[in-house]
């Protein structure tokens, strides 16, 4: 519970976040709201030889109608994603899940850039982020480039985010009317999801025209691609659900077996598609 | 003086709690808040192997380190112990008992053993430079369960004594092998107790103080037990006990992990005693997962044998107990709390158990919140579910059937203890009536008959308990090396105020409260004009300490006691004044009144003056108005109740979630009912947790998975139903107040409860066992498996 010694700066800006990241060199870290770093550190699992605590940057905490898409600062808190007016009317899935994660004081510390930067496959934001083809904006000082959320998560703990750069905003189409649900399955309320799915749904045609996303499935969210494609092709929902779990690779442990996982992750992803669609 | 009111009646009245004005704006003082000049810190450096031979232990590097000032392997401190950590309950004659020195010297027993000590001005710099004690382990082959344990050639965790085998206690009464042979009906079943980390919210910590000159000690340490911490430490550090203060300030929770002797209290002890200089320890929360002891770890094959209608015949059963690495300070002794409630509440013509210890690489186990009791009730609650089902009976009539008549006087059991008073039909019926059992068991047929994915069970525990821990002639018999008093000092001052020292030492049971309740009652005290002092072996000599919903049956009946002797010595001086007899006087109204003529009256605090001025006393009395009890209860307490859980399934992914639930105790006369619903409410939370979330996972090295508050699942109010409370009190027989204790009722009597809802809701499908902790992953595969698998 006592980390080992490190350096420590408040940055001012994020250009100022960028400069202090190029002095203390390639192992330091962006520290956001703390809930996932602080915890490693504590724990020596984490021993970064340096903090940027960027978490006084309150010009990136915001959520802005940009027409086709919201803008989410990357600084926003999770509280602020589950209460604000203009998610819950546009992108109400993703309001949603940030009132699935963890307890109110994490909701109040946590922020959506730290759990997607952090890369890690339980994040709910992720798998909702992922289904809804979001999008990253990364910021160096050569100055942004965008990442579509299919490329973002690289692998597990890792996201296309270099050591001498920053995420600065995520930009989240709306969803236009289409039916949504994520299915957290969690022993008790604070915890991470044994597994997760998102469900994004229109009708179209006759067919099904999903996009379905899996929290801790594998190393990074997954898309389940397998059900969305068997529901294009016009397999009723049961049916599809049964290919929740087609090319994941769940973690196998105490929290949950593997074979486990794969049959929630079923279970999950035909409630999820249900609820969709009588949204 | 002024006629006074009529005395208010604060037994059993909605007191608020004294402690919390102080407790909740943060005020309390807890053994981290304190802070001594010229004081250092204290790291533990831990094995990270589950079994392991320590070669060496090379301590140069770490000593080098910014603000280090001493760094202390094994050996290192081997001269500082005059004998090894306590082991005060040797249940057997031929028990193994294993010397447990605080720092290891030749093995590593279990993951989170102490290896050696850092000592630095800052507790970051002694934490830095743990990390570079150089430790050269040798890693054994662990021993991980106690079935494989007792196998032929498992490594031994001891090796001086050729098996991991620590004792064998058997109790047996009655023909049992005959009754057993001859009956129409046996059931046997196999019911495992999860090991579960007691997670009290605050960690343990320790600050020792010496004044070198005089070799003199003071220990403040979030201790459960101060006095036998003084009187076991004393002789582990050859400290004479004259010389040694030990005080529990604010504890913040225990549940029986503080009713503990710990390695690092001795080590802070010969820390100070070395360097001349107080030294802190406070225990990281991952410390608390491996080095402060566990509870539970115990394997029952359980057996009744019966009638053909369910009427109970005998019982037998045989238990594996996981001792962990090492003997703790009652390790041994803790299965056998719930030895003699192997019947329940129930009749029966024949009884035997036998419980088995057993070494393990794993940390050692000790008392959590029920200890022994919530295994036998368990088992006991289990099984009548099991024999109902045998024998085609509703599970509240097969208990009904079996209930020892309603008494209110000592009455024999099957295993040979009486019990102090009870009425377990009308405590049913109540809880019956209560949760709408007929209209549940209608509810629960119409979602089986339309395959509801979300299936409905109801559970029954109908638990008896045993506490007031105890009698000591009955300690001795069962080989306890102290005795089971508590003392109580109740000091009346000139100006009327009165302070009470209680040897009982609370660590959020509300005794302030509850004490000054019954001392207002008694004396006709203001509530607010009586002050309890407690924890401090300087302020109160005399203690046995709180564990085992003790305190109030005991300590509790101390002050009671001690209340009737100030009462005695008053009644002599208000006579000499009032210038009557003594037997013309009637206490009442809180005050001694001549009888025919109340106008003519003392009231104590009157009468304290006048023990003071000692101006007009009796010829021959002490002046003064101080007395002292030592109670030594004649029979433990047995409270009981029935307990009635509702769970709904989802029956596709196996989640569990507890709908209802109805508890209705008898924990005899209640004083304080908001403290006795909180002891309830509290408890059943965390037998839900043992029922459904909680359990230490190993790896087979020996690893502790579950080793965080983000893996050790404690559930929040989140996970829990609104609980439904109600009494039915029959008063104890055993002390004069009729208190019995509720400590642990909750966690006694819940498992059960919730485990027989879960195998209720999914037995139309064949499931009869699901272990604790019943996850979603475990009823799920129990589904599948009685389906006949999908999968």
């Amino acid at each position: 519970m006592i980390p080992e010694p490190f350096e420590y700066e408040v940055a001012e800006s994020a250009d100022h976040a960028l400069e202090l990241l190029g002095r203390f060199g390639t192992d330091a870290k962006l520290l956001a709201g703390g809930h996932s770093l602080l915890p490693l550190m504590k724990l020596r699992l984490a021993l970064p030889p340096a903090l940027v605590d960027i978490g006084r940057l309150s010009d990136l905490s915001y959520i802005r109608d940009n027409g086709d898409a919201i803008a989410v600062g990357a600084l926003t808190c999770h509280e602020d994603l589950q209460f604000s007016d203009v998610l819950k009317q546009h992108c109400p899935i993703v309001s949603h899940a940030a009132g699935e994660i963890g307890d109110p004081q994490v909701r109040h510390r946590g922020t959506i850039g730290g759990a997607v930067s952090h890369g890690d496959p339980a994040a709910d934001l992720a798998s909702v982020l992922l289904t809804l083809d979001a999008e990253f904006v990364i910021h160096s000082t050569s100055g942004d480039r965008v990442v579509p959320a299919a490329d973002f998560f690289k692998d597990l703990f890792e996201v296309d985010i270099s050591t001498q750069e920053m995420l600065t905003e995520i930009r989240i189409p709306k969803l236009q009317g289409a039916g949504w649900s994520y299915q957290k399955f969690h022993a008790r309320a604070q915890d991470w999801a044994v597994v997760g799915v998102a469900a994004v749904v229109n009708r179209s045609n006759g067919s099904i025209d999903a996009a379905v996303g899996l929290t801790t499935m594998g190393d990074t969210p997954l898309r389940a691609r397998a059900v969305e494609e068997a529901l294009s092709s016009g397999a009723d929902v049961a049916t599809a659900s049964q290919e929740a779990d087609r090319d994941t690779n769940p973690p196998d442990d105490h929290m949950g077996s593997a074979g486990y996982r794969r049959e929630l992750s079923k279970v999950l992803t035909r409630r999820a598609l249900e609820e969709s669609l009588s949204r | 003086m002024a006629r006074t009111e009529q005395a208010q009646r604060y037994v059993g009245g909605g007191v608020l709690r004294k402690e919390d004005p102080e407790l909740l704006t943060g005020q309390g003082k807890y053994t981290d808040d304190i802070v001594v000049p010229g004081m250092v810190w204290a790291i533990v450096v831990r094995s990270p192997f589950a079994h392991a031979r320590i070669n060496s232990v090379d301590t140069s590097r770490a000593g080098g380190m910014p603000g280090v000032i001493a760094v202390y392997s094994g050996a290192d401190l081997a001269s500082e112990w005059a004998g090894p950590l306590p082991m005060a309950w040797p249940v057997t004659e031929d028990i193994n008992n294993p010397p447990h020195w605080p720092v290891a010297k030749d093995k590593a027993r279990f993951a989170g053993d102490a290896v050696a000590v850092v000592v630095a001005e800052s507790r970051a710099q002694a934490k830095d430079a743990a990390a570079s004690v150089e430790v050269d382990y040798e890693a054994l082959d662990p021993v991980v369960g106690v079935e494989a344990a007792l196998r032929d050639g498992a490594p031994l965790v001891h090796d001086e004594f050729g098996t991991n085998k620590c004792y064998t206690w058997p109790l047996a009464d009655g023909e049992v092998d005959d009754v057993f042979a001859k009956a129409p009906v046996v059931v046997k079943e196999r019911y495992v107790h999860p090991r579960l980390i007691p997670n009290a919210i605050e960690p343990r910590a320790i600050v020792v103080q010496p004044v070198p000159s005089q070799g003199e000690f003071t220990m403040w340490s979030a201790t459960q037990v101060p006095h036998i911490a003084k009187v076991t430490l004393s002789i582990t550090l050859g400290i004479p006990e004259s010389k040694f203060r030990v005080i529990a300030p604010e504890v913040g929770g225990g549940f029986g992990s503080k009713l503990q002797v710990y390695a690092e209290e001795a080590i802070c002890l010969a820390v100070a005693r070395r360097l001349g200089r107080p030294v802190k320890w406070v225990e990281e929360r991952s410390e608390n997962y491996l080095a402060t002891h566990h509870g539970r770890g115990m394997i029952q094959d359980m057996e009744v044998a019966a009638t053909e209608e369910g009427k109970l015949l005998g019982v037998r059963a045989k238990m594996l107990v996981d001792m962990g690495g090492y003997l703790q300070l009652v390790t041994p002794g803790i299965p056998l709390l719930g030895a003699f409630l192997y019947a329940g509440p129930y009749s029966a013509e024949c009884y035997s158990v036998e419980f088995t210890g057993v070494f393990t690489n794993r940390t050692p186990t000790d008392a959590y919140r029920g200890a022994g009791r919530p295994e036998a009730t368990y088992a006991v609650e289990r099984i009548m579910d099991a024999l109902a089902r045998r024998v085609g009976k509703d599970p509240a009539e097969v208990r009904r059937m079996n209930f020892l008549p309603p008494f209110s006087e000592p009455t024999p059991t099957p295993s040979g203890l009486s019990f102090d008073s009870g009425n377990y039909e009308a405590t049913l019926d109540k809880a019956l009536e209560l949760v709408g059992y007929d209209e549940l068991r209608k509810e629960q047929a119409a979602r089986r008959e339309s395959k509801d994915v979300k299936q409905l069970g109801v559970g029954l525990s109908t638990y008896i308990e045993m506490c007031g821990l105890a009698p000591s002639q009955v300690l001795a018999s069962l080989r306890y090396v102290a005795g089971g008093w508590d003392s109580a000092t109740i000091r009346c001052h000139p100006t009327g105020k009165v302070t009470v020292l209680s040897g009982a030492t609370p660590h959020g049971q509300g005794h302030e409260t509850s004490w000054s309740q019954i001392v207002a009652d008694a004396l006709g005290i203001p509530f607010d004009d009586i002050e309890i002092l407690h924890g401090d072996t300087a302020v109160v000599p005399l203690g046995m300490d709180t564990y085992g919903s003790r305190s109030v049956s005991v300590g509790g009946v101390a002050i009671h006691h001690a209340a009737e002797r100030v009462k005695e010595k008053a009644r002599k001086i208000a006579a000499h004044e009032l210038e009557v007899a003594e037997d013309d006087l009637e206490f009442a109204d809180g005050k001694f009144q001549v009888k025919g003529a109340p106008d003519k009256a003392k009231s104590i605090p009157e009468v304290a003056f006048s023990a003071w001025t000692a101006h007009n006393l009796p010829e021959g009395l002490e002046p003064g108005l101080e007395e002292t009890y030592v109670f030594d209860p004649p029979n433990f307490t047995y409270p009981s109740g029935a307990h009635i859980c509702a769970v709904e399934i989802d029956t596709d992914t196996g989640k569990t979630e507890v709908v209802r639930y109805i508890a209705v105790d008898d924990c005899g006369t209640i004083i304080n009912p908001m403290i006795v619903e909180g002891q309830i409410r509290g408890g059943v939370a965390q037998g839900i947790a043992e029922a459904l979330f909680e359990e230490a996972v190993y790896d087979d090295n020996g690893t502790l998975l579950t080793s965080s508050m983000a893996t050790y699942a404690i559930p929040s109010a989140a996970e829990l139903p609104r609980f439904t409370l109600a009494g039915n009190v029959t008063p104890s027989s055993t002390n004069p107040l009729g208190v019995k204790g509720v400590g642990e009722a909750g966690t006694i009597a819940a498992p059960p409860a919730v485990v027989n809802a879960v195998i209720d809701a999914l037995s139309h499908f064949g499931v009869t066992e699901i272990d604790m902790p019943a996850t979603p992953e475990r009823v799920w595969n129990a589904i599948q498996n009685a389906k006949g698998g999908s999968k």
